[in-house]
């Protein structure tokens, strides 16, 4: 961004979007088709919401020719940054900037989930709030459900209204195939390959609202969505047991998928 | 790594100064040198006898016990000291020859096994370091790494930067990397830079995670919560304040966006009242099944479990994408419903109760008896019912964790009483088990 600023005025004729979309930090970012930026139904009521909102949009579509200060022009960038941030979260939730998102996310672009059971699960970017300068940018996990900070203190930094908290949930109702199975494998702490008593007991009771719950999804006939879940689960069971105990627990930290209460 | 020329840095230091090596504590050569200590190693690791000279930076001119060392080892030293070893044999007695045979000894050493020794002075060192973790001076400069956030926080953002500590899923090297633990939502992460995705999760083990918070069950590790988790929506309701700010600002800047499809349903979104924890609740011990209270897993429960939503509705669970995993970041309300031992006493009386009921109803039909029985079943399918809807408060949760209480713990589903009990005992019993 620093790079754009600086520039002089002959480099106004590069496309503002290219460059912010590829400027370091800003990966997250898909972006806008010409048409929606310049469809004025879809920027309703951000006027008030951006400084120089005009200059700022010309500036993104790539039609601000105007000459000034470097103070100004360090302005407007900012506020043509804020401006695609508040736009970017309205068109992701578009067919469209929905399908663009949808292949960042195969390819990994938001990263991979953190917890150790989730296995490399990509993540989705989502902010909790849709009010800008709440809360900055977490990624969502489909698999854990769960939404985490990015590694990375340069996303951590981005307002987490540019994605907005719905878009993530949108995606995996509009492509519920890329919806990751869920599992019941967890962490169970050890001591010399023992349980400890407290967060066992804690585990426990988690368990039984899981299973609370598959039974509420089972007496409507909904898929629970957990995997192993439709095969002969009660044998499974019995016989993973045998086997934790006899292993001593040393190797199975994520036996887990056994509750040890049913 | 460890031939630094300049300063006199011992190899320990050396090693765990490497990049990537941050986690590791440094292994007291006291430690080391106890051999109890070491027990086992010796097969788990090539040329032992080298690698651990190299850890304790033990000289060979570093005289006659060495020797003695030297000739058990015959066999493994054979290879590489093929000449060393004659040269030395005829110099050991004699002390100005010892020095030059010692550096000739070294060079052979240098030349022909210096990385083989040197990996496994690393394995062994991993595996002493695990040990040495969970003896009182380890463990002790782990927590000093702890408290300085040398492990770094947890990435998961309702644990709000809580402090994790790195630790093995397995205690024998070469099967996982090392991974983190986090106290407040006891799980596993993987460390966020892959420059740890070469650290052996052996050479911190299995054991030391949970024996960490249990030798210092006063460490408070809750993390700090910004104060920006209190407009988050899914907890707004521990603040209605800022709660409705929010709500208020997202109402005029959204008013007229996108036809005002999102922004109608977003402003709309329920502004809970703030769930009576403390009013409702009976009194929540200090302790718990051996931990403080506080200390049990405070990243979970209420407020720190992520709620999907889509334009400020929730998703139901019954949704085809609707949320399937909250048990995994659930923590009772009422911290008593975790005292399995307590519950299990309450269902023995409940035992014994609805067999002294059930003989008297057969002998006399009393109707105030069948009124007694009635009215926890009907609670029972309110409870389904409250879960199944997709809007629950967290204060009708907590109602309904009570309202369960005077009965004992029933599962919902059971029809009998005999099946609930039956599987309440056997949880107590796997308690004493695992415990
Ligand atoms: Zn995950
Ligand atoms: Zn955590």
């Amino acid at each position: 961004m620093d790079d754009f600023a600086s520039d002089t005025d002959s480099d106004y004729t590069s496309y503002w979007r290219d460059w912010f979309i590829s400027s370091r930090g800003n990966e997250y970012f898909c972006e806008i088709d010409e048409d929606y930026l310049t469809d004025r139904f879809n920027l309703t009521g951000l006027n008030t919401e951006v400084q120089y909102y005009q200059y700022a949009l010309d500036l993104v579509t790539d039609v601000f020719d105007m000459e000034v200060e470097d103070d100004m022009r360090e302005q407007i960038e900012k506020s043509a940054r804020h401006l695609y941030g508040l736009v970017h979260a309205r068109y992701v939730v578009t067919t469209r900037g929905l399908a663009k998102m949808m292949e960042k996310f195969k390819q990994g672009v938001f990263g991979k989930c953190p917890r150790v059971i989730c296995e490399s699960q990509h993540l989705l970017p989502m902010g909790q709030h849709d009010v800008p300068n709440t809360s900055n940018v977490k990624l969502y996990c489909a698999k854990c459900e769960d939404i985490y900070n990015p590694k990375s203190s340069r996303h951590n930094s981005i307002d987490g209204a540019y994605f907005g908290s719905s878009f993530h949930n949108i995606l995996f109702q509009v492509y519920p195939a890329l919806m990751p199975q869920k599992t019941q494998r967890r962490y169970e702490p050890r001591i010399y390959g023992f349980r400890v008593h407290a967060s066992a007991a804690l585990m426990r009771w988690q368990e039984e609202r899981r299973e609370e719950m598959k039974d509420r999804l089972q007496a409507r006939g909904i898929e629970t969505g957990f995997e192993d879940e439709d095969e002969g689960e009660e044998d499974i069971e019995s016989e993973e047991d045998e086997v934790d105990e006899e292993q001593d627990g040393i190797d199975d930290m994520f036996e887990g998928a056994v509750p040890a209460v049913q | 790594m460890s031939s630094s020329s300049q300063a006199p840095e011992s190899w320990i230091s050396a090693f765990c100064s490497l990049v990537g090596h941050e986690y590791f504590a440094e292994v007291s050569e006291d430690f080391i040198e106890d051999d109890f200590n070491l027990t086992g190693l010796q097969s788990q690791v090539p040329m032992y006898k080298e690698a651990l000279e190299m850890i304790l930076d033990v000289e060979p001119e570093d005289a006659s016990e060495e020797e003695e060392e030297e000739e058990e080892d015959e066999d493994e030293d054979e290879d590489e000291m093929q000449d060393g070893d004659a040269l030395a044999r005829g110099g050991y007695r004699r002390a100005a020859d010892a020095a030059a045979a010692a550096a000739e000894r070294r060079h052979l050493r240098m030349a022909s096994d210096l990385s083989v020794i040197e990996s496994s002075a690393e394995m062994l060192y991993g595996l002493i370091h695990q040990r040495f973790i969970t003896s009182r001076p380890g463990i002790q400069q782990m927590a000093e790494k702890y408290e300085l956030g040398h492990f770094g926080h947890c990435p998961r953002v309702f644990c709000h930067g809580a402090k994790v500590l790195p630790v093995g899923c397995s205690d024998i090297p070469g099967q996982e990397t090392v991974k983190l633990f986090c106290p407040s939502c006891l799980d596993v992460y993987s460390p966020p830079n892959s420059r740890f995705q070469t650290v052996d999760g052996a050479f911190f083990g299995t054991t030391f995670g949970c024996l960490f918070f249990m030798t210092f069950p006063e460490l408070d590790v809750g993390g700090q919560r910004p104060p920006q988790a209190q407009v988050d929506p899914s907890i707004s309701a521990s603040s209605p304040l800022s709660g409705s700010t929010a709500v208020g600002q997202s109402a005029s800047l959204d008013k007229a966006s996108r036809g005002s499809l999102s922004s109608s349903l977003t402003s709309q979104q329920p502004n809970l009242p703030p769930p009576p924890l403390d009013s409702k609740l009976p009194k929540q011990p200090d302790q718990i099944n051996g931990v403080a209270s506080k200390n049990l897993a405070p990243g979970l429960g209420p407020g720190n479990i992520y709620e999907p939503r889509i334009y400020g509705f929730r998703v139901s669970e019954i949704a085809k994408t609707g949320p399937r995993m909250k048990w995994l970041r659930s923590r009772p309300a009422d911290i008593n419903d975790l005292d399995e031992c307590r519950i299990w006493a309450e269902n023995q009386e409940a035992i014994l109760h609805n067999a002294t009921a059930a003989a008297a109803e057969a002998e006399m039909a009393d109707s105030e008896m069948a009124d007694d029985n009635e009215v926890p079943e009907g609670q029972i399918e309110d409870e389904d019912m409250d879960a199944s809807s997709a809007v629950r408060s967290n204060g009708q949760h907590t109602e309904v964790a009570q309202r369960r209480k005077p009965n004992g713990r029933r599962h919902p589903q059971a029809d009998s009483g005999a099946i609930v009990n039956g599987d309440t005992t056997r949880s107590a019993v796997r308690v004493g088990n695992g415990g």
